[in-house]
């Protein structure tokens, strides 16, 4: 994976995990136009989730996760893609426009600053919350001497 | 004679709004939103994504409403709802190593790296009924303990090292069985049988596994690890040319671990049960882990004597959508059917009578 594809992979992963109300907001705040046509409306429909046998091995299908997908087109030609977990047309189509954005060279930095930056600051402080409230349960054992001395 | 029959369409209709009462109930309390199912009812909703086969807490919390709280009804809605959609793909297999971790514990080693996390669990509480619950009172906040990131790998790859736990194969993306395309055909690859467990019934996973630890297909197990937590979903689509995350779900994971003698074609060593199961739901991947294991009997070269060993058995009758079908479809009209048997029935009775007078006849006629 090239670092443009590495940065816009890394973009998608939040995008798909915010909330709809949320990035939607972070979205009108953002002031970016709304001059895309819609390549593909918002579509709902099914993914097979896929695990590996015993974690590691060969895969099996697990179950089916709702996914929706939209794909958008600035007037400048870029075209911006989303797949995402759940079935919120509106949020699948924010997405997509993002990823358009992203890729139009005017824009890029707004969509970095406006959306990227506070949407990764507000998931990493979820799960750096979810991972001290298990740390907190985390078990020390202390080992009890017994016998004879 | 056959008469055909039609009637009841104004019984149903009132049958359907007297159900529609019911299920909001006493309309003076307030109804119940999804949120708070989805929220305050999580591990009815995680078992209804499980064995309905879909990953969606909204229509899960819909699903429990609609049933009025009847998990296996809501699982047959969640079920029907997913042939309505269009399939885009199969996921990448799941990193489960890669977990955000929320509970993880090992019965078998003390000491694992990255350390054992009781998380949300209902272990070592005493089962005692909390009547403060029955108010609207706020928990304390939980505790923190603020942690750098550490990996926690799975327990099965940390005895792997001296090869006395067996190891998986890796398998080939290009031949995975799909249940939910192909008819099932016996005997089934462990991947088919992965895949009608992780949907099958807990209830009746949970007695097999039980049955296996009475002694029926008895085979030691050891739960090596349970692990409980966010995965990523990527999927590969032709549109982009990286695989694109789609975002996190929940899933639960049991790797049983079980002693095994050895036979003709493996050495004694560990052998291994595997559970992975939509949501937080461990009793359900430790019985899934469990089957799972004991189904492995023919592959191990084990003797097949137990229910839980037989895979047509087991993979045939798990499914509770294809079960309750089944059995509930008794209450439907079967009264030609049965008006046929009672013919059969008076026919039989006659001629059994017939036989018997015969017989009185002729032993009258011997005395």
């Amino acid at each position: 994976m090239t670092g443009d594809q590495a940065e816009r992979a890394d973009i998608m992963r939040l995008t798909s995990r915010a909330s709809g109300d949320a990035l939607a907001a972070l979205w009108r705040a953002a002031g970016l136009p709304d001059e895309a046509t819609d390549l593909r409306r918002p579509e709902a429909g099914l993914v097979t989730v896929r695990g590996r046998v015993g974690g590691d091995g060969g895969p099996f299908n697990l179950g089916e996760t709702t996914v929706t997908r939209a794909a958008v087109k600035l007037p400048g030609g870029e075209v911006g893609h989303a797949y995402i977990l759940g079935r919120d047309a509106a949020k699948a189509r924010i997405c997509a426009l993002i990823d358009a954005f992203w890729q139009h060279a005017a824009s890029r930095e707004q969509v970095r600053r406006a959306v990227v930056a506070p949407l990764r600051e507000r998931l990493e402080a979820e799960d750096i919350r979810t991972r001290a409230q298990v740390a907190a349960t985390r078990v020390d054992f202390f080992t009890m001497v017994r016998g004879e001395d | 004679m056959y008469v055909a029959v039609k009637g009841g369409e104004a019984a149903i209709r009132n049958a359907h709004a007297l159900l529609a009462d019911r299920r909001r109930g006493d309309r003076s309390v307030p109804a119940l939103g999804l949120d708070q199912i989805a929220e305050q009812l999580a591990l009815a909703v995680d078992r209804v994504m499980a064995e309905g086969s879909l990953y969606d807490r909204e229509l899960g919390a819909l699903a429990v409403k609609q049933a009025r709280g009847d998990l296996i009804e809501a699982i047959f809605l969640v079920r029907a709802y997913r042939t309505t959609l269009p399939r885009f793909g199969y996921s990448r297999p799941v990193d489960t190593a890669a977990m955000l971790i929320e509970r993880r514990v090992s019965a078998t080693f003390k000491d694992l790296p990255g350390g054992q996390m009781l998380g949300p669990t209902f272990d070592y509480t005493h089962r005692l009924l909390d009547a403060e619950l029955a108010g609207d009172g706020l928990p304390d906040m939980p505790a923190e303990k603020p942690v750098a990131a550490e990996p926690t790998p799975r327990v099965t790859d940390l005895l792997g090292d001296e090869g006395l736990i067996e190891e998986n194969a890796p398998g080939t993306e290009a031949q995975v069985t799909d249940i939910t395309r192909e008819p099932v055909a016996f005997p089934l690859d462990r991947d088919g049988r992965l895949q009608a467990l992780a949907r099958g019934d807990e209830g009746f996973l949970l007695g097999l596994a039980y049955s296996t630890q009475r002694g029926y297909a008895r085979n030691h197990p050891f739960v090596g690890e349970l692990r409980i937590g966010e995965v990523e979903i990527e999927l590969d689509v032709p549109e982009l040319p990286f695989p694109v995350p789609l975002g996190r779900i929940r899933v639960t994971e049991c790797q049983m671990v079980n002693q095994f003698k050895g036979s003709a074609k493996a050495p004694p060593q560990f052998t291994r049960g595997y559970g992975l199961v939509f949501g937080q739901s461990e009793r359900k991947a430790m019985a899934m882990a469990l089957c799972d294991r004991a189904l492995r009997a023919h592959e191990l070269g084990e003797d097949v004597v137990a229910a839980a060993q037989d895979e047509e058995f087991i993979i045939s009758h798990s499914d509770n959508v294809q079960a309750t079908g089944f059995v509930e479809h008794l209450k439907l009209p079967h009264y030609v059917d049965f008006q046929a048997e009672l013919d059969l029935v008076r026919t039989m009775r006659r001629q059994a009578e017939a036989g018997d007078e015969m017989a009185e006849e002729r032993r009258e006629a011997a005395e």
